[in-house]
């Protein structure tokens, strides 16, 4: 159906890696597709071209980290119709709320020479701690198909299909044998959210939890069910100290196995 | 395509294990696609074959709650290991299955169903606990007022060589079950593997018009009385070896009457609630559907896809789940396996395979589950009492 008035898309970066907002441009084959639906109005990794807002659709990559970004999300929300956060870092403040375990004060002594001229928060935060979010999609990096699945739904005005439930029932749909089961690998799969086709299980390895808490979870027993296949609590701590650490249930069972 | 004869005595005949193949080229010169447990990613699953050398030949494998390990054993058998992480539902009952497409033109849109062409399968290896999930599966797609097509051309469509079970898992409870481990029913043929260092072959009886004809076809002979003995020999062993039980008796209305039973607090703080329970069961049939649009909107699809009673939208109905908790969602899954499921369907809706017990990755054993409701008391809680009182004072 050609549309007479084509939605603006726009594509924010606040502090982030840029892989979610490249996973946008590795849709190879829908591009042109997206491309024909909808104009991309500002998207800076893709195109120097500049569409004054307001916009229909923004996806936003990053977390807060600075007190300047803190005042541009305002911006952004200000400017959007329907705003979208990709990827862990937009949605729970990503690898680098890692930093918010520690005094921030002292990692940045411990990394740069001259710490004086740094100006950062003391934690970082998902863009939810500071506007209204519409959709959160999760993942590190974020399932490309996931991504296309948000903006044609955004266009047909239908619901998007992104299941909240374990990655298990992905990996029981394509009859991945389970990894904690056939060799006692730890799998963070029951208590993350389905999102990437349990990719790690399918080369027999455990998932990383990329995609953040499922609903519902129960990491605590999951726990219970690692420290039987002898891990520790500092590999435990680990293991949900990663790319969703602020993530809530994550957090809470990482503290759970501190000290 | 399969029918029992449940008069006559079954005629057993003995093919010689150097014949084996003989058995897999004569389906396949039917023009049926073999499929039979395989050996991948250290279990044994369900996958095309094509010779009896993809068979798991010299395998067995050693399960308990939470844990599966695959072993190469002394003896070559063909069907040494027991039911794996798959089941044959995923050849009958799809994991993802396109019901339908919409195209949209000139202002309106055609509906096209999916035709669903079944393929010609042979399924080797089934056990005599899946037969009976199959039989339960065929009641649930076929039995009522509504019958699921694609379900139903594709059993038209399905030849079963059935195996009687030489060996119980020790997650294996289908004694309990009566569902096991000989084959009574619902084959086409019937095999039991008979080995010893002298002698390796296969006691084969068939149980359709259509087993006849195969059977026929092969180099067999009539089986000896020794050879027959030998046979019910190695099935009582295996149902003499089986360790885990559950007792059923009275059990539907005993669940009925613990909704409330301090065991569901318990089970549901180990419960992950992941779904892999419901989802390597023979007999889970739940499913969802999903529709999805093209980027312009000119297609739209509608997919179904297996569910899971463990997952929220499950039980979502207008503002919310019903079942929000672990506790409710596991009192769901048993409940149903074990009492609704014999309202709905007038069986069981467990064979006693063991899948659940294995690949539950954190071990949660159903007959412990059971056993610990029919052994401790059903006092009830302050919250029954309490509902109790309320509904006697309205
Ligand atoms: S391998 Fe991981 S994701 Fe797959 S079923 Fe096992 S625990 Fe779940
Ligand atoms: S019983 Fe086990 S397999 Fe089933 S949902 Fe709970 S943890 Fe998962
Ligand atoms: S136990 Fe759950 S998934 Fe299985 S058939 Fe019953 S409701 Fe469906
Ligand atoms: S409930 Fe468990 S034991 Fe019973 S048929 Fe299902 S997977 Fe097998």
């Amino acid at each position: 159906m050609q549309r007479k008035n084509k939605p603006k898309l726009a594509v924010w970066k606040f502090a982030s890696c840029d892989g979610c907002q490249l996973s946008l441009l590795d849709c190879e084959d829908e591009l042109l597709a997206v491309a024909g639906a909808i104009d991309i109005a500002y998207f800076p990794e893709a195109t120097r071209a500049v569409m004054k807002g307001p916009y229909d659709l923004s996806l936003v990559e990053g977390s807060i980290t600075t007190q300047h970004d803190a005042e541009r999300i305002h911006q952004v929300r200000r400017n959007s119709k329907l705003l979208v956060t990709i990827g862990s870092c937009a949605t729970v403040g990503g690898i680098q709320a890692l930093r918010n375990f520690k005094d921030v004060k002292n990692l940045t002594a411990l990394v740069y020479a001259n710490p004086k001229y740094i100006e950062t928060l003391s934690k970082s935060t998902p863009i939810a701690d500071h506007v209204f979010v519409d959709f959160e999609l999760r993942g590190c990096p974020i399932n490309k198909a996931q991504l296309v699945e948000i903006i044609s739904a955004y266009l047909n005005g239908r619901k998007p299909n992104v299941p909240k439930y374990s990655v298990c029932m992905e990996c029981k749909r394509r009859g991945t044998p389970c990894v904690m089961v056939t060799q006692g690998t730890p799998c963070m799969g029951p208590v993350t959210q389905a999102g990437c086709g349990a990719l790690c299980p399918a080369y027999q390895r455990g998932c990383y939890g990329c995609f953040g808490p499922a609903e519902t979870p129960n990491p605590r027993a999951l726990s219970e069910q690692w420290k039987a296949l002898g891990k520790t609590p500092q590999e435990i701590l680990r293991a949900y100290r990663s790319f969703n650490a602020y993530a809530d249930a994550f957090r809470k069972e990482g503290d759970a196995h501190e000290g | 395509m399969t029918q029992s004869k449940k008069n006559k005595p079954p005629k057993l005949y003995v093919l010689e294990r150097r014949d084996f193949q003989e058995l897999l080229t004569a389906l396949s010169a039917d023009g049926y696609q073999l499929i039979g447990p395989t050996l991948r990613e250290g279990a044994v699953t369900y996958a095309e074959i094509t010779a009896v050398e993809d068979l798991p030949i010299g395998y067995t494998d050693d399960q308990e709650k939470g844990t599966y390990r695959l072993h190469q054993a002394r003896e070559p058998r063909l069907f040494g290991c027991g039911p794996g992480p798959h089941s044959w539902k995923k050849y009958l009952f799809p994991a993802r299955m396109r019901l339908w497409q919409a195209q949209r033109s000139n202002g309106g849109f055609t509906v096209q169903a999916d035709a669903h062409t079944p393929d010609k399968l042979a399924l080797i290896g089934v056990r005599a606990c899946e037969l009976q999930a199959i039989a339960i599966q065929d009641r649930v797609f076929t039995g009522g007022a509504y019958v699921d097509p694609a379900y139903q051309a594709q059993r038209e469509n399905t030849f079963i060589v059935a195996v009687n079970c030489g060996r119980a898992n020790k997650t294996c409870f289908c004694t309990s079950m009566h569902t096991g481990p000989k084959a009574v029913s619902g084959y086409d043929l019937a095999l039991t593997e008979v080995y010893t260092p002298e002698q390796h072959y296969f006691l084969i009886e068939s149980g359709s018009p259509s087993g006849d004809e195969v059977l026929h076809a092969l180099p067999t002979r009539p089986a000896a009385v020794d050879e027959v003995e030998a046979g019910e020999a190695i099935i009582a062993a295996t149902s003499a070896q089986m360790e885990r039980s559950l007792e059923t008796k009275g059990l539907k209305d005993l669940l009925y009457a613990s909704y409330d039973h301090q065991r569901w607090d318990a089970v549901a703080a180990r419960c992950l609630a992941c779904g892999n329970c419901t989802m390597v069961c023979p007999t889970c049939f739940c499913t969802t559907v999903e529709d999805v649009t093209d980027l312009s909107g000119d297609t739209a699809e509608r997919w179904r896809k297996w569910d899971s009673c463990f997952t929220m939208e499950f039980s979502y109905i207008v503002g919310g789940s019903i079942r929000s908790t672990a506790k409710a969602r596991y009192r769901q899954w048993l409940t149903h396996k074990l009492a609704t499921w014999v309202d709905q369907f007038g069986t069981m809706g467990c064979v006693g395979c063991g899948r659940c017990i294995t690949w539950c990755p954190v071990g949660i054993d159903i007959t412990e589950e059971v056993r610990e409701i029919q052994t401790t008391s059903v006092a009830p809680t302050a919250a029954v009492t309490e509902r109790k009182r309320k509904r006697e004072n309205t």
